[in-house]
């Protein structure tokens, strides 16, 4: 974890955006060992004290600093794709102050010492908020619960069998009674693995003008439901970790309509691009789940505008070369995020379907808040994890510009408006 | 020992379980075992009241201590013992528990003590033979033996059950000793809590008359009476918990666990103890452990069932 910064901070002539009370409007916001001071419309540079370094936004929105929270990191184990010191600079450039690693490491965060360990390691590498969550099983092997309580005391902060299914509803059933105990959430990526079978991509039409074997939503909804009934059975807390279709929409909104406890993400990529996006076969393209119809894109950012959908994450999943330049059908599914999931957010802003408010609250206050996490508010005595962010700033993305040490993203060479021109965390400049 | 035994009676043939008991029954039999705990302590510990009477001990399910005990309480009343264990696996269908019981009943025995893996074996069985029936254990249904026992202690150590607050601890689930101490403990108006993971609680716990309690600090705050179970390995593993490690962390009773209940409150665990997974060992030999003194009163406990079923048999 970066060190505050000691010398006191102005960010003047900004538009404050507040996602934790809804409030948008122009001012400054004082920064002062590493938490916010004071923010409003009266706070200019003779209101703060002398020393006090003043940067003027020019107009340029302050946001709380994003919180993604599905982000594969790789360390330890997969140090070649990425590591906590890159994905946080990654991070830090895409106006993300806080990481949420996925247990997919090797060996697998199933154990408090492998916690106790990314937490140590984070602490002297990162330059962001880095956290991990913990495997619901053992092995991620979908048999054995993991040890919930003394993950929980170790840091872990949610759990999930990050790219896996629970598929054995007995197990999933135990360990959702049981991590209700001890309050914990249950993160759960929704794919029943024997109905993907063979497929690589939505399937449908353009699946079978490609060739390639498709996998139905169906693959997505019926676990999606099956996971319904056992918190309705269990009362656990619970997290859709990416859905990608109008179908399980209906199944989240019927969900929380009868009251349970449960919310659900979506990746920025099913937001903002659909499997006509493969074109002729990008594997950047490639994801687990896959990319949808248009149709379902639009259901979707949708859901983000009402709050149906309650957290845009990045689903980071670095990877190189070597697994990415293949045939589609044998490329590794995933594709890097974390630096691009701001600006590529606000598409769906300057096309009007997401105000920008409700956008930086699923990217930021709600992920913080359903994880117990520090930020996602500009709220006086808050940690001044911060984003600044000029939304009409044109450019093209180069991705061998990434921080990441992977390059594998899906907008390479896309043109995209607006991006992160600054990000502090604890009141510390990490980027910009 | 009292010159005078009780007059006490149970009125009824069989002794299948605490359910169904009433209170004053139940302090009957605990008045009756206080005597024997008098008897037991002598150097002649032999009474003769199931003098003739043959007392077979039918166990399809190993048990050195329960079975021990019952055959003891047997020998110190005057009765012939006889102990059969029956391999697990020779009785699996319920015909073959019928044919065993019938050809047992050919022999004519008095009272049969039995023990079974499945809740509502004895039962059955009882309906099948013409002498009495003391269940020893049957499935996850109910041990009502230990029951007694756990009562007879807490009486002893604390004048009293009612109005006692008592936690029963840890697999309440796969727990016949559970079962059998909730009813009797309601039925002798103490107040009970039940504290585990909800993977080791039953569904709808609440409603056996319980306060359900998850975490044990909460949950053993002021109890007078702690009763630990036994938690099977079997049970461990991803299944309903986790590991030895994290059950011991979050729900094995050390010394500071037991702070939270009050300073004067008493442990107590039907054994055989996991040391280190349910029960630290300086808990279960620690000053305010009871466990010894359990094993104790379970003589005394059977020797009053078997005494009071046997005062109500024909030709007594």
């Amino acid at each position: 974890m970066a060190l505050t910064d000691p010398r006191p901070l102005l960010l003047a002539n900004a538009r404050l955006i507040d996602p934790s009370t809804g409030s948008d409007m122009p001012g400054g916001l004082f920064i002062e060992n590493g938490v916010i001071r004071d923010h409003g419309p009266g706070l200019v540079a003779s209101a703060v004290p002398d020393g006090t370094e003043i940067v003027d936004c020019g107009g340029a929105v302050v946001a709380p600093g994003l919180v993604d929270i599905r982000c594969f990191v790789g360390e330890p184990g997969y140090e070649y794709r990425e590591t906590l010191a890159s994905a946080s600079q990654a991070a830090a450039a895409g106006g993300v102050t806080t990481i949420v690693c996925q247990p997919s490491t090797e060996p697998v965060m199933d154990d408090p010492a492998i916690v106790d360990f990314l937490l140590r390691r984070a602490r002297d590498t990162g330059i962001v908020r880095i956290y991990p969550m913990a495997a619901i099983t053992k092995k991620l092997a979908g048999r054995e619960m993991t040890e919930f309580g003394l993950l929980k005391e170790a840091g872990a902060v949610a759990f999930t069998d990050g790219a896996r299914s629970v598929t054995n509803a007995l197990v999933m059933r135990r360990a959702m009674t049981y991590a209700r105990d001890f309050d914990a959430l249950i993160v759960h990526h929704t794919e029943d693995p024997d109905l993907i079978g063979e497929g690589v991509m939505n399937e449908g039409e353009f699946a079978s003008r490609l060739g390639l074997g498709g996998i139905p939503v169906e693959a997505e909804t019926i676990m999606l439901e099956r996971d319904m009934r056992l918190v309705k059975l269990t009362g656990v807390r619970y997290h859709a970790a990416s859905i990608t279709c109008r179908d399980s929409l209906a199944i989240i909104a019927r969900a929380k309509n009868e009251g349970l406890p449960v919310t659900a993400a979506v990746t920025v990529n099913h937001l903002t691009l659909n499997e006509n996006d493969i074109g002729s076969y990008r594997t950047f393209c490639k994801l687990t789940p896959p990319l949808r119809t248009e149709d379902d894109r639009l259901a979707l950012a949708d859901a983000v505008a009402d709050g149906l959908i309650d957290v845009v994450v990045s689903d980071h999943d670095p990877h190189d070369v070597e697994t990415k330049r293949l045939p589609f059908a044998e490329a590794e599914p995933g594709a890097v995020g974390v630096e691009t999931m701001l600006p590529a957010a606000l598409r769906l802003v300057h096309s009007g379907l997401v105000p920008l408010a409700t956008l930086l609250k699923a990217l930021s206050t709600t992920p913080a808040k359903l994880l117990g996490l520090p930020g996602g508010t500009l709220a006086r005595g808050a940690p001044a994890d911060l984003v600044v962010i000029d939304i009409d700033e044109p450019w093209v993305l180069d991705r061998d510009t990434l921080k990441s040490k992977c390059k594998n993203s899906p907008f390479d060479e896309a043109r995209l408006t607006g991006r992160a021109i600054r990000t502090l965390v604890a009141g510390r400049t990490v980027h910009g | 020992m009292t010159t005078t035994p009780s007059s006490f009676v149970l009125n009824r043939r069989h002794l299948l379980g605490i359910d169904g008991l009433s209170a004053s029954e139940i302090t009957g039999l605990l008045d009756l075992a206080e005597e024997f705990v008098t008897l037991n302590r002598q150097v002649e510990k032999k009474r003769t009241s199931l003098r003739g009477r043959t007392q077979i001990n039918l166990f399809f399910e190993n048990s050195t201590r329960t079975q021990s005990s019952f055959e003891l309480a047997g020998k110190r009343l005057g009765a012939d013992v006889m102990n059969m264990s029956v391999a697990q696996s020779s009785i699996k269908k319920g015909e073959t528990l019928i044919d065993t019981a019938l050809t047992l009943n050919a022999m004519h025995p008095d009272i049969l003590i039995m023990r079974h893996a499945a809740s509502g074996a004895v039962e059955l069985l009882s309906k099948k033979v013409d002498c009495s029936v003391v269940n020893a254990g049957d499935g996850t249904h109910e041990h009502p033996t230990q029951a007694l026992l756990d009562a007879l202690t807490i009486r002893r150590n604390k004048g009293r059950i009612e109005r006692l607050t008592v936690a029963i601890c840890g697999d309440i689930l796969h727990s016949r000793v559970a079962r059998s101490n909730i009813i009797l403990l309601n039925q002798m108006q103490a107040r009970v809590r039940a504290i585990g993971p909800s993977t080791l609680l039953p569904a709808c716990a609440e409603r056996l008359g319980v306060e359900v309690y998850r975490d044990m600090k909460e949950g053993l705050k002021d109890v007078d009476i702690v009763m630990m179970l036994r938690l099977q390995r079997e049970r461990m593993n991803g299944s309903f918990v986790p590991s030895v490690q994290e059950y011991f962390h979050f729900f094995g009773l050390d010394e500071a666990k037991l702070r939270y209940a009050k300073p004067d409150a008493l442990v107590m665990h039907p054994g055989p103890m996991n040391r280190g997974v349910e029960i630290a060992t300086s808990v279960a030999d620690g000053a305010q452990s009871l466990i010894r003194e359990q094993v104790e009163m379970g003589v005394a406990v059977r020797m009053a069932v078997l005494e009071a079923l046997a005062r109500n048999l024909p030709n007594a």
